[in-house]
């Protein structure tokens, strides 16, 4: 990567003179149309529905510490109102996972990694004033707020067996059609609708300004990779939402109108459904996990100073990622009764990723290698989010075989795999984001010291929680159950234990944000030194509230 | 600037509303790949001239035959022999009883498909009563026949030539609307 710092100081002289005229509160936070507040509203929202996602998982693992049915029933006759019969504690569960999945997928890592990071970011990386279109970039945040809403809502309306939607993030028909009676499961469609929507405007907004809006002299083999990484994702999200949304359209038209797009008395195929959802689905884990990536090229090179190695690659490997990531879709149903060809043809095609993804990881370490590297505490994060990630990623290639997906398919050997790529790849990227740019954006150092004890506590925290998930699905723990035989309470234990020491490790983040907003130190306009070189660098801390009014010009 | 912040923006959104175009039109396709490739074990449908080309030969398979219907249809739903054993290549038909057991006149229809799923492909039907719905009045009884021959490439296929039995299952679902629409002429 060509190193981009433009001429720091000159530039954002020019900015200060009316730069910093800000609107009144409610105009300003409410309507705002500034890529950096809605940015930050992002991360606000993101967090909030991480606390409520992170919370429904504490409930499960609660549950789940001992065999038997503990607090289910309570909370389901809690949540009712009246005495619940077990079935509708069951009911409770499935809600639960559901909201845990859709909660964690749609609403805090999406809107943090490309909603937060992206929208603060990316016009600041390209020395761009704004997002190509401020007012839309308004309308995606406010629909995605309406989303959540109505998702949460959807708990506390009749769902089939009790209240809520309890089909799985998946929606799979037909649970989700002839098997959910009443409107929740309506309510959580439509949340996906807007959700969805508003991530499909997000991509059109970002790829018009990564495209037309560059700085003069930012060619795009000269973006740094947190761009590239926002530049793909855009374009697998415009590519793999929309077939969501005709998707969960034909649910609703079975479940309201009569149709039999999945009825399979009708002539439908529920199997389509699956077809379909994973066309979207498969590339979705990918939308999450490939901004991480740029996060982590960006903090890699920084803390090493040097330009990550094989730049090139490193872009092209996530365009390859993108690419091959919409042809293997149906590794997610080993199980449907698929011929050896095409378990054959999956399995292959699956494991072809993991060669731009090995390129990635052995680029991240050849950077590295001979660089000086400092410690600092986005750079621990990024180094567990390496590490962590490719243990998710063997595993993945474990699962991408069709004939052991046979055996291991819907158990937690699965639930240990995603949580590896996910809630130790794709959220140990956006802690690294966090610690790398909070000085950025709030114009406060965070402390180290917490920072570090965050890291230990939270990497020690979700492995013990996350890792015996491996020996549980091994032996043929089912997934979304909320009850297991003996035989299993041993590993449960340690897990829940687990859970416990994360949520202390995210206790000490919240305890750094908060000590750091009131009494941090100053952040100077470059506190992490000459290994950062992105135009983001060149503005203060935090950047004026309207940038690049002369534009910068790359060499 | 080359291309303006709006012409972009409209290509991404034609973009995005192409794909939902293809989220729909994956339903005709799919129908017609499963029609064409056997998957998930729909079976192929032949005319009786296509299927007098067909050679007999001597290798024998088993075909089981499965009757089975949703618990609300008060129907008796059952194959006249549970299993035949047919000459590849041969025709062969077979014959499905229906009864309706209550007081009031019923419709259903039927869906169908073969296990092993592979084997659908080579499965042809030349006649069957697949998604044509019956109407039984109360205590009716009707026989529905199937005529069908197992292609002969199926002993060449890798996936296949190894299957010595093929399940054919019918399941009957109620037709809600025309029910009530007799009850109203009763």
């Amino acid at each position: 990567m060509t190193t981009i710092a433009a001429t720091g100081t000159d530039l954002h002289a020019h900015d200060h003179h009316d730069a910093d005229h800000k609107p009144g509160f409610f105009a300003r936070w409410f309507m705002s149309t500034n890529h950096k507040d809605i940015g930050t509203l992002y991360l606000i929202f993101a967090i909030c529905a991480g606390i409520i996602g992170g919370g429904i998982s504490g409930l499960m693992r609660l549950e789940l510490a001992a065999p038997g049915i503990q607090y289910l029933q309570s909370w389901a006759s809690m949540m009712a109102g009246k005495e619940a019969s077990l079935d509708e504690a069951y009911h409770m569960w499935n809600v639960l996972i559901t909201a845990h999945g859709l909660i964690m997928v749609f609403f805090m890592v999406m809107p943090a990694i490309i909603g937060g990071f992206g929208n603060w970011f990316i016009p600041l990386m390209i020395g761009a004033p704004d997002m190509a279109f401020p007012r839309m970039n308004n309308v995606s945040f406010w629909l995605t707020v309406v989303a959540f809403i109505m998702l949460l809502g959807s708990s506390f309306v009749p769902g089939g067996t009790g209240l809520g939607a309890g089909t799985g993030w998946t929606v799979y028909a037909p649970l989700s059609t002839s098997g959910s009676v009443g409107p929740a499961v309506d309510m959580a469609i439509f949340s996906l609708h807007l959700a969805g929507a508003a991530s499909i405007l997000g991509a059109i907004n970002f790829i018009t300004t990564i495209f037309n809006m560059r700085a003069p002299g930012m060619t795009l083999h000269k973006m740094p990779l947190f761009v590239w990484s926002v530049l793909v994702t855009a374009f697998l999200l415009l590519l793999a939402l929309p077939v969501l949304a005709a998707a969960i359209t034909m649910l609703l038209v079975d479940r309201n109108f009569g149709g039999a797009f999945f009825d399979a008395s009708a002539g439908g195929d529920p199997v389509l459904y699956q077809h379909l959802f994973w066309f979207f689905g498969h590339p979705e884990v990918y939308i999450m996990i490939l901004p991480g990536f740029g996060i982590i090229s960006q903090i890699v090179a920084t803390f090493s100073r040097k330009p990550v190695f094989g730049y090139l690659g490193m872009a092209y490997a996530m365009v390859a990622i993108g690419v091959v990531g919409f042809v293997v879709w149906a590794h997610h149903m080993f199980t449907t009764g698929m011929s050896v060809d095409m378990k054959m043809y999956f399995t292959a095609a699956t494991m072809v990723i993991a060669v731009p993804t090995g390129i990635k990881i052995f680029s991240w370490i050849a950077t590295m290698w001979g660089g000086s590297v400092s410690f600092k505490t986005p750079m621990v994060w990024a180094m567990g989010f390496i590490f962590m990630f490719t243990v998710g990623g063997v595993t993945g290639v474990v699962l991408a075989n069709g004939g052991l997906d046979d055996n291991l398919h819907d158990t937690y050997y699965v639930v240990a795999h995603f949580h590896y790529v996910l809630s130790l790849g794709a959220v140990f990227s956006l802690f690294a984001g966090f610690y790398y740019w909070f000085g950025k954006m709030s114009g406060r150092h965070l402390n180290e010291f917490l920072g570090h004890l965050h890291f230990w506590v939270f990497f020690i925290g979700v492995n013990v929680l996350f890792f015996p998930m491996h020996f549980l699905g091994n032996s043929g723990m089912p997934r979304r159950y909320p009850d297991y035989p003996e035989a299993f309470a041993y590993w449960n234990g340690v897990a829940s234990t687990g859970y416990v020491i994360m949520a202390v490790g995210v206790l000490i983040f919240f305890v750094n944000v908060i000590w750091s907003l009131v009494a941090g130190r100053r952040a100077e306009d470059n506190y992490w030194g000459e290994g950062a070189t992105t135009l983001e660098w060149t503005l203060t801390s935090p950047p004026p509230y309207h940038q690049f009014e002369t534009l910068p010009v790359i060499k | 600037m080359a291309i303006s912040n709006a012409k972009t923006g409209l290509l991404a959104a034609a973009l995005a509303v192409s794909m939902v175009g293809v989220g729909f039109a994956a339903v005709p396709l799919y129908r017609i790949f499963c029609q064409v490739t056997g998957f998930g074990g729909t079976t192929m449908r032949v005319d009786a001239a296509q299927a007098a080309t067909v050679a007999v030969t001597d290798k024998t398979i088993v075909i089981r035959f499965d009757a089975n219907h949703r618990g609300d249809l008060p129907w008796e739903f059952k194959p006249e022999r549970p299993t035949d054993t047919v000459s590849i290549g041969a025709k062969d038909m077979s014959i499905f009883l229906a009864k309706n057991l209550s007081n009031e006149t019923v419709t259903g229809t039927a869906s169908f498909n073969v296990t092993p799923e592979l084997a659908g492909k080579y499965f042809n039907k030349i006649q069957c009563f697949c998604f044509t719905e019956q109407t039984l009045k109360p205590g009716e009884q009707v026989r529905m026949p199937v005529l069908y021959y197992v292609d002969p490439k199926i002993m060449t296929d890798p996936n296949t030539k190894d299957i010595a039995e093929i399940t054919l299952s019918y399941t009957f679902y109620p037709v809600e609307k025309p029910n009530t629409v007799d009850q109203a002429a009763n």
